[in-house]
């Protein structure tokens, strides 16, 4: 059985990919710098209380390498399911 | 040389400079006019989506937003750059797959549909207007503060350069200009924090100078700047109480995500790339320029705190010797005292200045009966100076100050020509040849573009010269509208083959309707003062919500009212299911 390499199944691949990414992109910046910011700030990071470096540094490193992440993996999936630009 | 014909000669070779690229990059069709040809490698492009998206507002007043705000500031750090993961993930490849030159192009094309591509332009220029108002402001500011030469001067100096290349350009010559304008608003931006963080920290990079020991100390700079604004009545600066309410600090960071991801100005960006592939990698190099200086601001926004709560209180709380003599105040304070950012008081008439929050009323009590203090000497302090006197804080040659005033001038110059474009290819492209005269010519369709580019600057100029008294609150608006009207109808457009126009329509409207509502129920009536129906106040706000993070809320109102329409209206018809099909592809085969 070969496996499906259709355009749904591409999209499908996406969404997939997008979940997790969004998850990350959610959990470090309104999870990790907001909700649990208060308890995080107990434990330290250098200088910095970790739930004040979350809201004002982390999240913002996490962000970029979400996004060269997901353009990295989509790239995968272009060539993989054959829909690459020339 | 003075400092003043400095900052001049300075400022004067950045609009050379930025001429000169527009006599070399005029835009000779539609396509270069709109989307610079779609040529643009991504790393420039994400360079100049940098300096588009950076206006001056997050030059000069983010970092003095956050030394003021502390911790909770982090809402608008996290907000304005989590917004291009959404960009980057849910929107800019399938824009750019779609391949035309404006947002609501695709909004009218995708939902078949002539109004629904018309409110998008109504939304459109209300949220551009809105925002560039602040940015012609911007170029007069730091004309009239940092050149001291009158605003309206600088104003037109302003409007002139960006006439010159918007207009002869278009988004190709704004592209290369932006570029320049991006090397010159970060150079200025990091030079006084490196050199801040040296003398503070003894490390010369201000991201890990935060997180460091005090210069010949063994404690960390954030711990000893808690402990000093304890002792003077504050809140820690890095405690997550104070500030704003952590749903508040949640739905704003989310308002501002989502605002930025539907900001036009920024989305068009990405049709001038090549490729759908480089669409995704160029909102990553956008990222990575602006969180040069996004990363950098937190440093320089608590760095200024500290140093201007020791320059005022250089020894023991409540030593009467403790405090600044009003005769020893260093030449920084003098000048800026001058113009009216800065103002002091001798409440106590001890000849020294005590600042601290005489707003604790426990603090105050005390500090009035033990140290004789009769409230805080510092009555005016505007967060603008936070960046605008760190170069003469830290004693920094005068052609860092004449770089500073050039970075501002960059700052509000880009963005300005950024959303002018947005401006002018919606009327010329959108309303012109979308709707009103579908058969007029290339040729004549570039100068309707080079033509209302024109007017949207003198009337831009007009505004920045006589601003609505509302200016400051309309910036709010902007993103509230972009987060409640364009990005979940764009959104929905990509991912639900079934949306169809009755749906986006219904979720456009009501998203705009339910977000205007809720902002001039606190704002007033149209902004104007006293027709607010409620107090716009922590308590008066339903449920606590403030009218700045409301986008957040409108954008949820926009997806529930377009769902709700679609299931029960027919869906889309089969062009337009195949279109969908298309856009989520990146190869052009289908």
């Amino acid at each position: 059985m070969s496996e499906d390499l259709s355009r749904d199944a591409y999209w499908r691949a996406n969404l997939r990919l997008l979940g997790i990414c969004l998850a990350i992109w959610f959990f470090v910046s309104f999870v990790l710098g907001i909700l649990l910011a208060h308890p995080l700030n107990s434990l330290s990071l250098g200088g910095y209380p970790l739930g004040f470096w979350f809201a004002q540094q982390g999240s913002i490193y996490t962000f970029i390498v979400l996004i060269f992440f997901y353009a990295w993996r989509m790239n995968a999936l272009d060539r993989k399911f054959n829909v690459h630009e020339e | 040389m003075d400092q003043q014909t400095l900052s001049l000669l300075v400022v004067g070779a950045t609009f050379i400079i930025y001429i000169g690229i527009a006599v070399w990059a005029r835009a000779g069709s539609t396509s270069e006019f709109y989307v610079a040809g779609k040529g643009v490698n991504p790393i420039a492009n994400g360079m100049a989506t940098a300096a588009d998206w950076m206006s001056a507002a997050s030059f000069i007043s983010m970092a003095g937003l956050i030394a003021f705000l502390g911790f909770t500031g982090g809402a608008y750090l996290m907000g304005w750059t989590g917004g291009y993961v959404l960009m980057a993930l849910l929107l800019a490849p399938y824009l750019r797959k779609f391949g035309k030159f404006t947002v609501p192009e695709f909004i009218g094309d995708r939902f078949y549909s002539k109004l629904a591509r018309v409110i998008a332009v109504i939304a459109l220029l209300v949220i551009s207007i809105t925002y560039v108002i602040g940015q012609m402001r911007g170029v007069g500011i730091a004309f009239s503060n940092i050149l001291e030469v009158p605003l309206a001067t600088g104003l037109f100096a302003g409007m002139l350069v960006v006439f010159i290349y918007a207009v002869l350009g278009g988004m190709k010559g704004i592209t290369y200009t932006q570029i320049a304008q991006y090397v010159i608003m970060i150079f200025a931006y990091t030079v006084p924090a490196v050199f801040i963080a040296i003398t503070l920290t003894g490390n010369p990079i201000p991201q890990l100078g935060l997180g460091s020991t005090l210069q010949g100390s063994d404690t960390y700079l954030l711990d000893a700047l808690d402990q000093t604004l304890v002792d003077l009545g504050f809140t820690q600066y890095t405690a997550t109480e104070g500030g704003m309410s952590m749903l508040n600090m949640f739905l704003l960071t989310l308002a501002l995500m989502i605002g930025t991801a539907g900001l036009p100005h920024v989305i068009i960006r990405f049709f001038t790339v090549p490729r759908v592939r480089d669409a995704r990698k160029s909102a990553g190099w956008a990222l990575v320029f602006i969180a040069l200086l996004y990363t950098t601001a937190p440093a320089v926004g608590a760095m200024a705190i500290w140093n201007l709560v020791n320059t005022v209180q250089p020894g023991e709380i409540g030593d009467p010797q403790g405090n600044l003599a009003f005769e020893d105040k260093p030449e920084w304070m003098e000048r800026w005292a001058g113009t009216g950012l800065l103002e002091f008081e001798d409440k106590n008439e001890d000849g020294r200045i005590q600042y601290y929050n005489d707003e604790n009323e426990e603090f105050a009590e005390m500090a009035r009966e033990e140290y004789g203090w009769e409230g805080s000497e510092i009555v005016t302090l505007d967060r603008d100076i936070m960046v605008l006197a760190n170069p003469e804080i830290a004693n920094l040659p005068g052609w860092v100050i004449a770089l500073v005033a050039a970075g501002g001038i960059a700052a509000a110059l880009s963005t300005a020509a950024g959303l002018l474009l947005a401006i002018s290819s919606s009327i010329s492209h959108d309303l012109l040849k979308g709707v009103f005269m579908p058969k007029i010519s290339e040729k004549n369709e570039l100068l309707a573009g080079r033509i209302s580019m024109a007017v949207a600057i003198l009337f831009a100029g007009y505004l920045g010269l006589n601003p609505p008294g509302f200016a400051a609150e309309v910036v709010a608006l902007a993103f509230g509208l972009a987060a409640a009207s364009l990005f979940p109808t764009l959104m929905m457009g990509i991912f639900m083959k079934r949306m169809n126009k009755e749906g986006a329509i219904a979720g456009m409207l009501v998203g705009l309707v339910t977000t205007l509502l809720y902002i001039f129920t606190y704002k007033g009536w149209f902004f104007f003062p006293g027709t607010n129906m409620l107090p716009d106040t922590p308590e008066g706000w339903l449920l606590g919500i403030n009218p700045s993070s409301f986008g957040a809320i409108g954008a949820l109102f926009n997806f529930v009212a377009a769902y709700i329409v679609m299931k029960l209206t027919s869906p889309p018809p089969k062009d337009i299911q195949d279109l969908v099909e298309s856009v989520r592809v990146p190869r052009a085969d289908t």
